[in-house]
């Protein structure tokens, strides 16, 4: 698997106008663009049934934009049928909002699913075994700390750990970019904060470009100014300098409408009472 | 009206996109092999005893049921000839399907039902592979595989019934007339008509069941309505296609 490095600077995700329309007439995206570039982290952050997991759907093409252009990693997706999706699904990784795991499998057969059964990893036709997948495997799973896990069920597992097994599987593909539905959703604020700190420290150490669906201030906080030390093992506060900084972006949702797009300093000096909910330090509004 | 028609017929459709889908698949790489073999093993062998069970009881049935008609007429001897065909010909395969509808188009429908509701039908999407692929078609080749021969096993098994209750238990004719009988009696259009329909049943097995699987929605109690409609409506199918195949061998 390459790991760390060099990506070339390309346009991972690109909403243009994308709408998506249920069977009620309000629409539940309303008019989304933007753009992700690799090595980008993307905090996603907005009020339940503000559209972000609807957003991750398009994105994902698990389900259909209504009317607008989706491109992913520059290839225009807008109009592929299910078959074309598995070769583009194939290069992102997902965590669900619940971890997505398949209940009947082992964690290790899990996590090895996406090496098992995407056409990619196909050699003439036949699929890899699990032991030969299994260093790639047991690497993901120490990478989330749960390296002695690989014969238990999901159901054994706590509800932090089932999400880290979860980024496990999204990442052992090595995917160019990956999605994060709530990761922090329903867990106590240290399980949440070691999450994220797995997330940063993913990010650190392949440069992964990185949508992260969230509605935890914390976690945009986290992400935006703290990066991994491997020497330390440990997360430090990025230098104010670093180029980190300019790549960690905030979007703001509220009623399928993008209300925001900026960098944590634009994101905190907002007045707007609805987006000044979501920033750690607001502006006081002067009156 | 037309509103009522309108639900039948999109899922009638929906069913035969999924046919169609699933069908190509098997002709298309990557295969899962390991999925078919797990299927087979489920399906298969794990139906076998309760297969060899209904066999044999429905051909002591037949036997008993005839040794009275056979005897107002004198021709107990034909009590082999009787036994065969109407196993081979009807009641194997239907005994069989439906056997098999009730045990594995319901375990079917509830599991992938309940993969639908937890969203592991999503995940396994989003992660690049097809869930048609990965679960219908082992479903459907496997029961396409194993319908037959467990009917074949049925046959024979509710063969082997008859005999018991004609020759041992009631003494209606000799154990090599009666075998004589049944062999003779068979004849090519019998056996066609004995194989196909297990295949287009085992169609509607797998199919029914998968579908009414990853339609589920609603939760817990989805799986369950899943799960039922799933096996009344392979079971309706089955009777249906079983009176129109045999129209068509009837004439033949």
């Amino acid at each position: 698997m390459p790991r760390n490095e060099a990506k070339e600077h390309r346009c991972i995700l690109k909403f243009e106008e994308v709408s998506v329309y249920f069977d009620q007439p309000d629409p539940v995206l309303d008019r989304v663009s933007f753009e992700i570039w690799s090595g980008e982290t993307r905090i996603i952050l907005g009020a339940a049934g503000s559209g972000k997991t609807v957003m991750m759907k398009v994105a994902l093409g698990l389900l259909k934009a209504t009317s607008g252009r989706v491109s992913v990693m520059g290839q225009d997706v807008t109009d592929f049928d299910e078959r074309q999706w598995y070769e583009v699904r194939s290069h992102i990784g997902v965590l669900f909002q619940e971890g997505g795991l398949f209940d009947s499998l082992t964690i290790e057969e899990n996590v090895a699913y996406p090496l098992l059964n995407q056409a990619r990893f196909m050699v003439g036709g036949k699929k890899p075994t699990l032991d030969t997948v299994r260093p790639d495997v047991q690497e993901a799973l120490n990478f989330v700390e749960l390296g002695n896990t690989l014969n238990k069920f999901p159901s054994e597992l706590s509800g932090g750990m089932r999400r880290r097994v979860g980024i496990a599987r999204g990442s052992v593909a090595d995917p160019d970019l990956f999605l994060y539905d709530s990761p922090t959703a329903g867990l106590d604020p240290i399980t949440a904060n070691t999450i994220i700190a797995l997330l940063i420290k993913d990010r650190e150490m392949r440069n992964t470009t990185a949508a992260i669906i969230t509605h935890r201030f914390q976690d945009g906080h986290l992400l935006a100014n703290f990066r991994y030390n491997p020497e330390k093992d440990r997360l430090e506060r990025l230098p104010a300098s670093s180029p980190l900084r300019e790549k960690t972006k905030f979007m703001v949702m509220k009623e399928g409408r993008l209300v925001f797009e900026g960098r944590e300093a634009e994101l905190d000096a907002s007045l707007d009472p609805y987006i000044s909910k979501f920033s750690m330090h607001p502006a006081k509004k002067v009156s | 009206m037309l509103d009522w028609l309108k639900s039948p017929i999109l899922t009638f459709q929906e069913f035969v996109n999924l046919a169609g889908r699933a069908s190509l698949n098997a002709f298309r790489r990557p295969f899962y092999g390991q999925d078919l073999a797990l299927q087979m093993d489920t399906i298969g062998v794990g139906s076998l005893p309760i297969t060899v069970l209904i066999g044999f009881f429905s051909g002591v049935i037949m036997a008993l049921q005839m040794s009275r008609a056979l005897s107002q007429y004198g021709a107990t001897g034909q009590v082999g000839q009787i036994t065969a065909i109407t196993l081979v010909r009807e009641m194997g395969p239907v005994l069989t399907a439906l056997l098999i509808a009730g045990r594995n188009a319901s375990g079917i429908a509830s599991e992938l039902g309940s993969m639908k509701v937890s969203e592991q039908i999503d995940a396994m999407r989003a992660l690049g592979t097809d869930p048609v692929k990965k679960l219908v078609t082992p479903r459907l080749l496997a029961m396409c595989i194993t319908l037959p021969l467990l009917t074949i096993i049925a046959d024979f098994v509710g063969i082997v019934g008859g005999y018991m209750v004609a020759v041992p238990l009631l003494r209606l004719t000799t154990g090599s007339q009666y075998w004589n009988n049944a062999w003779r009696s068979l004849e090519y259009n019998d056996i066609a008509q004995g194989l196909i329909k297990p295949l287009l049943f085992a169609f509607i097995i797998a199919l029914v069941g998968c579908l009414y699987g990853m339609r589920t929605s609603g939760g817990t109690q989805g799986v369950g309505r899943a799960t039922t409609q799933a096996v009344v409506v392979a079971s309706v199918w089955i009777f249906i296609v079983t009176a129109l195949v045999t129209r068509i061998f009837v004439n033949l």
